[in-house]
């Protein structure tokens, strides 16, 4: 095969050599990069899909601190399995304001991304403060403390800010409009949520009907315990699946 | 150290040479390069063939028009469409005489203890034996009916929660915590209902007479002059040796003082079909404690 020996030519010339390894590198270098410009793309338009409330994006916050991905996933696949065990499966757009997205690979627990709605605020804190009261062959550790930890959300807005520099719309209202509502009212909303007789008005307006205020733990004060339930019982519920029309090309 | 054979004659060299040192030209083995060149064809043919090439709007569809979505959709909908003429039937049934039918028993309590496992094994435990605020539902004691009909409502509807309107409802009020005992008579009538049970006897056998003057007003209308519970309120008997939330003295105190108020979720509606709701229902009621309608 004579013209495998031309190869002599590059490996001969280094000034060839430089130019065409940088034509392969382009090349590959293309393929892998480009796509990412276009990543939007992928993730459809699904109707519900709001940021997190301040309770829920700091009882996130408490979920990646105690490292619960480490043993639960939030992706459902799309497997027949998956779907009846549950529920729909997961959507690129329900994991959009996630930063970082919590799907994970390991599932020592189960999978939380529809977890929301699906068992009582009751259930969470006898489960937080002893998984094996309720599941007795659980190996899930005891997050009890969390009811003690109060927090007073004085930071809150900075949170909502730094997501928002990510590319969170909490500067935008509920309507897409350029607004510093979300911001201003961080603390409000924040500690509005866990006290059902407080003022939450502002917070549906600002957020939509689609929030749950309750005293999560069912304890004065808002502790890490009512952060990290609000978070738990709104996992998976925004989407409106009633008015989503899967595209069978994904 | 081993002598190294000479291959010099038998292997060609690329005919670079340096200082006397010349490098071997060893071709690759006939089949990697076969098997290379045809992973080449088959990775060109698999991207024609799936959905592969990014767009601007979107990737290419593929030549075979897969996609997971379509798959798993494919897999549910055989499945039904297998399941499809029993769970009409069971969907169709009159509720009391799905047990008696063998077919249909025996399909409901297999796919209930399915549904059994995915949504209620994680408060009423995978047993079926409850835990503490989670009702055993193994006994015959039941809170809120026992029956095929009444399990069924509570399957659908759920109890206390806020999504359904339709959920059951009732709520003692917390004696102590709101002030309509003393700490006295609370004390009077935890004793008193300890003596109704057979479980633990009373922690101070002095208070029961007044104890029992304190039921007689405030606890009768819902558990009932004989303690017996009223299912229609969701009020347990509290003569029998079944207790929820432990029937030792503290923990009937904690109820009397700030009361309970246990809340399950709906299970009809988006989570479960009516199909699965009856199957469970099924396999609830063979689990010991089904009762038939009076």
């Amino acid at each position: 095969m004579a013209i495998l020996d031309k190869h002599t030519i590059l490996e001969k010339n280094i000034t060839l050599l430089s130019i065409f390894a940088f034509l392969v590198v382009t090349i590959g270098g293309i393929v892998q990069i480009a796509p990412l410009f276009w990543l939007e793309n992928t993730i459809e338009d699904v109707e519900g899909m709001r940021p997190y409330t301040p309770l829920e994006l700091a009882g996130r916050d408490i979920y990646v601190r105690e490292g619960c991905y480490v043993c639960h996933s939030q992706m459902v696949r799309p497997m027949r399995d998956e779907v009846e065990r549950y529920g729909h499966y997961s959507l690129a757009a329900e994991s959009q304001y996630d930063h970082p997205f919590q799907w994970g690979s390991k599932r020592t627990g189960p999978d939380l991304a529809r977890l929301g709605g699906r068992y009582s605020d009751e259930w969470h804190v006898d489960h937080l403060r002893d998984p094996q009261s309720v599941v007795p062959e659980s190996v899930m550790p005891k997050y009890g403390f969390l009811e003690d930890r109060l927090l007073e959300g004085e930071h809150i807005e900075d949170l909502l800010r730094t997501h928002a520099l990510v590319g969170v719309p909490y500067d935008e209202d509920v309507n897409g409009e350029p607004s510093t509502d979300r911001f201003e009212n961080a603390r409000a909303d924040f500690l509005a949520q866990a006290d059902p007789d407080s003022d939450y008005d502002g917070l549906l307006e600002r957020y939509g009907e689609n929030v749950n205020v309750r005293n999560f733990d069912g304890q004065p004060g808002v502790s890490e315990a009512d952060a990290l339930i609000a978070y738990l019982q709104m996992l998976g519920t925004l989407v409106d699946f009633s008015t989503f029309t899967p595209d069978e090309s994904r | 150290m081993a002598k190294q054979p000479n291959k010099k004659q038998e292997v060609e060299t690329t005919g670079h040479e340096w200082d006397g040192i010349e490098e071997y030209n060893n071709p690759l083995p006939r089949w990697w390069l076969w098997v290379f060149y045809a992973t080449i064809v088959w990775g060109i043919w698999y991207t024609i063939a799936y959905p592969a090439w990014p767009g601007i709007k979107s990737a290419t569809a593929g030549y075979l028009g897969f996609s997971t979505r379509g798959q798993v959709a494919e897999d549910i909908a055989e499945f039904e469409t297998r399941l499809e003429p029993i769970n009409a039937t069971l969907v169709a049934a009159d509720l009391n005489e799905i047990r008696g039918n063998d077919e249909l028993e025996g399909y409901a309590v297999n796919a209930g203890a399915a549904v059994y496992r995915t949504w209620c094994a994680q408060c009423h435990g995978s047993g079926a034996a409850g835990a503490v605020g989670y009702p055993n539902l193994q006994d015959d004691a039941w809170l809120w009916g026992g029956t095929m009909e009444e399990i069924h409502y509570t399957v659908s509807h759920g109890i206390r929660n806020e999504d359904d309107l339709d959920a059951h409802y009732s709520e003692m009020p917390a004696f102590g915590r709101d002030e309509l005992l003393t700490r006295e008579e609370v004390e009077q009538v935890v004793n008193y209902v300890m003596s109704l049970s057979a479980v633990n006897p009373p922690v101070d056998e002095s208070l029961v007479e007044a104890g029992a003057e304190v039921y007689e007003i405030n606890c009768v209308a819902c558990h009932g002059e004989d303690a017996q519970g009223d299912k229609f309120q969701g009020a347990p008997n509290l003569a029998d040796a079944i207790w929820l939330y432990g029937g030792d003295y503290d923990a009937i105190y904690e109820t009397v003082w700030n009361s309970r108020f246990g809340v399950m979720p709906p299970m009809g509606g988006a989570d479960l079909s009516e199909a699965e709701i009856r199957a469970v229902t099924t396999y609830v009621h063979q689990l010991g404690g089904g009762q038939d309608p009076e």
